[in-house]
Parts: C-alpha cells; sequence; structure tokens
C-alpha cells in the first residue's frame, strides 16, 4: 500500500516579481516579504483540505513562479 | 480635437487614438491576433510596434536586452531621452535593479494595508457627497478621486493639489503624445512642484513618501535629487489615472451587467476574483518599449529605434491564455492575467490598485446596491495609453 507524497509548494524566487496573486489565493500557503514577493509559510507542506488552493495559486501566477511538487 | 486620418488597414496603420479603438479595441485586437499577430504602424516616429497575443508580450517584457524601457511611451515624435526619466519605469537593467528595490518595501502588502482606513473614509466622504441625487457620474463624482486622494495622502500634501495632479497627467499622457512641445513645460511644472516639498521634507521629516525616499540608501548613499524627483513623478503619473481607470470600468461593468451586480451583492466573497477578472476584462494600462537591438517575436522583425506599444490588455483577451477571453465571469478561477504587467517591470503598485478599487466597490455597493447606466446617455473613455471611463452617467436604482 503506498501513502500519498507529501504535497508541497515552492516558490522560484527569481521568477516571483511581487505580483501577490499566490498570497491572496492561497493566505495559509504564502505570504509576502518586506518587498512583497513572495515566500511559502513554514517547509511549503499543503496540509490536507488545501491542495485546490494550492492549484490554483500556480495556475494563476502570471510569471509561473509557484512550483507543485509531489502531485 | 484635431482630426486624424482613419484607418484603413489594422495591421499596417494601427492607431490607438483612433475613435474606433477608444470605443471598443477588443474586436480590433482579436482580428489582428488572428492574421498577423503583430500590427504595425508608420504613424509613430521610427515605426510602431504592436503585438496582440500573450506569449508575445511576455517575450518583450522579459527581453530587456532587445527591448528598453527608456521610452515607456509611444508617441508620434520622441521626446530627446532623459526628458522625463521616471526611474525605475524608465531604467534598465542593471540600473533598474537598485532603484526598484529602493521602492519596493513602501509598496509591499502590509505597507499598502495601513491605507485601507483612509480609502475607505476617502471612498465614504464621496458617496456621501452625493446627496439623494438619482443621477451621478460614476467618473467625475467617484472613481477619479480616490487615487488622487489616497496619493495625496502617502506624498503628505493636501488633497486639494489633486487637480492640478489630474492636469499633468494629462498633459503628459494624452495631450502630450501628439504635441510634444507641451511635455517640457509640465515636466518642469511637476519638478517645481516637487522640488519645495523636498525642501520640505529635508527640513522636517514626515512618514510620507516624499521622507520615505529622501531616507533611502542605495549602497549607503542617498538618491540623487534628480532621482528622487524622477520617482516622485512616477508615482504620481502612474498612480492616478491608472486606478481611476480600474475603478471606473469595474463600476461600468457593474452598472451595464445586471447579473454579475447582483451576484457581487449577494455573495461578498466573490470580491476577491471579481477584482481580478475586472483587471483582465478591462485591463486600463498599456505600456511601451522602444526596440535597441534588431529582434524577431512572433514571427515579425522588430527594427532598432521602433517603438512597441506593449499591450497587456491585447495579452489579457488571447484565447490561448484565457477560456472564453471576451467572456466576462466573475468566478474565474484561473486567471494569470497581465494587468500589472509581465517581467522586472511589475507594477509597483499593484497592491495599492487592487486594495483601492475593492474598497471603492466595497463602498460602492454598501450604499448602492443597485444602479445602472443611464439610459440614453453614454459613457465615455479615455483615449490612448490608458483606458477608462471619463464620463460615466449612472442612475441610482436603490440605496442601503
Amino acid at each position: 500500500m503506498t501513502e500519498a507524497r507529501q504535497l508541497r509548494v515552492a516558490i522560484a524566487a527569481d521568477r516571483c516579481q511581487g505580483h501577490n496573486r499566490c498570497c491572496l489565493v492561497a493566505p495559509e500557503l504564502f505570504e509576502a516579504d518586506d518587498e512583497g514577493n513572495a515566500r511559502v509559510r513554514g517547509d511549503g507542506s499543503v496540509p490536507a483540505g488545501l491542495e485546490a488552493k494550492a492549484k490554483r495559486a500556480v495556475a494563476n501566477c502570471p510569471e509561473h513562479a509557484v512550483r507543485l511538487t509531489g502531485a | 480635437m484635431q482630426t486624424r486620418p482613419p484607418v484603413t488597414d489594422w495591421a499596417t496603420d494601427f492607431d490607438h487614438f483612433d475613435p474606433q479603438w477608444t470605443a471598443n479595441p477588443y474586436p480590433i485586437w482579436a482580428d489582428l491576433r488572428q492574421r498577423c499577430p503583430v500590427a504595425t504602424s508608420q504613424r509613430f516616429e521610427d515605426g510602431g510596434y504592436l503585438p496582440t497575443r500573450y506569449d508575445d508580450v511576455r517575450e518583450i517584457a522579459y527581453d530587456a536586452e532587445h527591448f528598453s524601457s527608456r521610452r515607456v511611451i509611444v508617441r508620434e515624435h520622441k521626446l530627446p531621452l532623459g526628458a522625463s526619466t521616471a526611474p525605475p519605469i524608465t531604467s534598465d537593467p542593471p540600473e533598474h535593479t537598485a532603484a526598484r528595490k529602493v521602492l519596493l518595501p513602501a509598496f509591499a502588502p502590509k505597507e499598502i494595508a495601513r491605507l485601507e482606513d483612509k480609502t475607505r473614509a476617502v471612498c465614504r466622504s464621496l458617496l456621501d457627497a452625493m446627496g439623494d441625487r438619482a443621477e451621478v457620474d460614476g467618473a467625475v463624482d467617484y472613481a477619479q478621486h480616490i487615487p488622487v486622494r489616497v496619493i495625496a495622502h502617502m506624498l503628505g500634501v493636501p488633497e486639494e493639489d489633486g487637480d492640478l495632479f489630474r492636469s499633468w497627467i494629462q498633459r503628459v499622457l494624452v495631450d502630450g503624445v501628439r504635441n510634444p512641445q507641451i511635455v517640457p513645460p509640465t515636466v518642469a511644472e511637476m519638478t517645481a512642484y516637487f522640488d519645495q516639498r523636498i525642501d520640505e521634507r529635508s527640513a522636517q521629516p514626515g512618514e510620507d513618501l516624499v521622507s520615505f525616499l529622501l531616507a533611502a540608501r542605495v549602497d549607503g548613499a542617498p538618491l540623487s535629487r534628480e532621482h528622487v524627483l524622477g520617482s516622485l513623478r512616477l508615482i504620481l503619473i502612474a498612480g492616478i489615472d491608472t486606478t481611476w481607470s480600474g475603478i471606473g470600468a469595474s463600476l461600468w461593468h457593474l452598472a451595464t451587467h445586471p447579473q454579475d451586480r447582483a451576484r457581487l451583492v449577494a455573495a461578498p466573497g466573490l470580491m476577491q476574483t471579481a477584482i481580478e477578472e475586472f483587471l483582465r476584462a478591462y485591463s486600463p494600462v498599456t505600456m511601451a518599449r522602444e526596440v535597441v537591438k534588431e529582434r524577431d517575436v512572433g514571427g515579425c522583425p522588430f527594427k532598432p529605434g521602433g517603438q512597441i506599444l506593449l499591450s497587456f490588455p491585447a495579452a489579457n483577451r488571447d484565447p490561448a491564455v484565457f477560456e472564453a477571453p471576451d467572456e466576462f465571469r466573475i468566478d474565474r478561477e484561473v486567471n494569470p492575467h497581465a494587468a500589472f504587467g509581465l517581467g522586472r517591470h511589475r507594477c509597483i503598485g499593484s497592491n495599492l490598485a487592487r486594495m483601492e478599487m475593492t474598497i471603492a466597490i466595497q463602498e460602492w455597493l454598501a450604499r448602492f446596491p443597485d444602479f445602472t447606466e443611464t439610459p440614453g446617455r453614454t459613457t465615455t473613455w479615455s483615449e490612448g495609453t490608458v483606458r477608462g471611463p471619463r464620463r460615466m452617467p449612472i442612475t441610482i436604482l436603490r440605496r442601503a
């Protein structure tokens, strides 16, 4: 029996331009730093129930800076 | 208004001041996207280019080596370089990086959140001033004042200076595109205004943006006076008619789409996707780049010297990226719009604009849950590089 792999979000800092879309879509997973660029909260693990929000954050980033792994 | 020769072929003779474009640019872009997709025009010095696909707009926005930001407004006659520098919007790397970094903290979400109460108070006082009139103008009585007053507050200057700010913007962004001789004296007027503010704040610093810029350090050194003046001109010019257009276009949509109006009133939780959809469908801001090195994009050769009309609004209607792009979907879930640009020049005021739009619409709906575009009267839209309603007759149908 295989356990579902842990979903994780990450921000590619070299791509993020501070549109702030991920922070608005999924404030549980992302926050803005002092310059307004995004960073993940904690280690980026996506708690159960927030999978859809994580996917929306990926889909709404105009710079393709949000990554989702373990899906 | 001077008459312009009408456009005969949008693919080879585009003109973003043509009345057809001003009235409804979306079908023009849809047509060009299919058959060009990069339109050209000899109406603008050294040639104009208009990419219409999202991917092409992105390529250009990402490529500062070939496409410079040193001229950010497409003009019939180019201004001399340096005539109106406004770092960082007119900067390229490497200067751009530091000039932007210094401004970013003042516009980060947590700083902008501190302006929410003030913005709400501004909106309420404008709504109060409408009294019990059945007919109001959503642009003249409401939208146009909100960003002006918020920016005045941020700069620590009197709200009454807003009329002056709006006249500068009209001259630089609209009248000046066709009559370039009015730009330098306008820039000189703005410089004189901010020179005084700089002297005042140097003597007595406050909590405002002028003081913030004076206190800023890059590698330990203060910004030059010219740099501070340029950034202040930028904040003023870029922060006002853009957001006023965003608020106005959102209200216009709600005034003309009763179902969306009712839905948003019934389900305020839709506000977040609604705001992003207003931004996508009615993106106010078109930027420009100047070709500095030849390159092909979208199968079209871009020649050095050429002026690119970088239409984020057109990119945001590209069916390759957005499902049913000409449909307004208040709950659109996938919406990576480029209303605030793409790449390193992402609008630094985007958090401010979004906050002002959200509060402006919330407060309007709280006061006027039902309203409509006044029958028989027409909304007029701005010309050129920033698109939004300038006169918008609205009839109030129900008050809260």
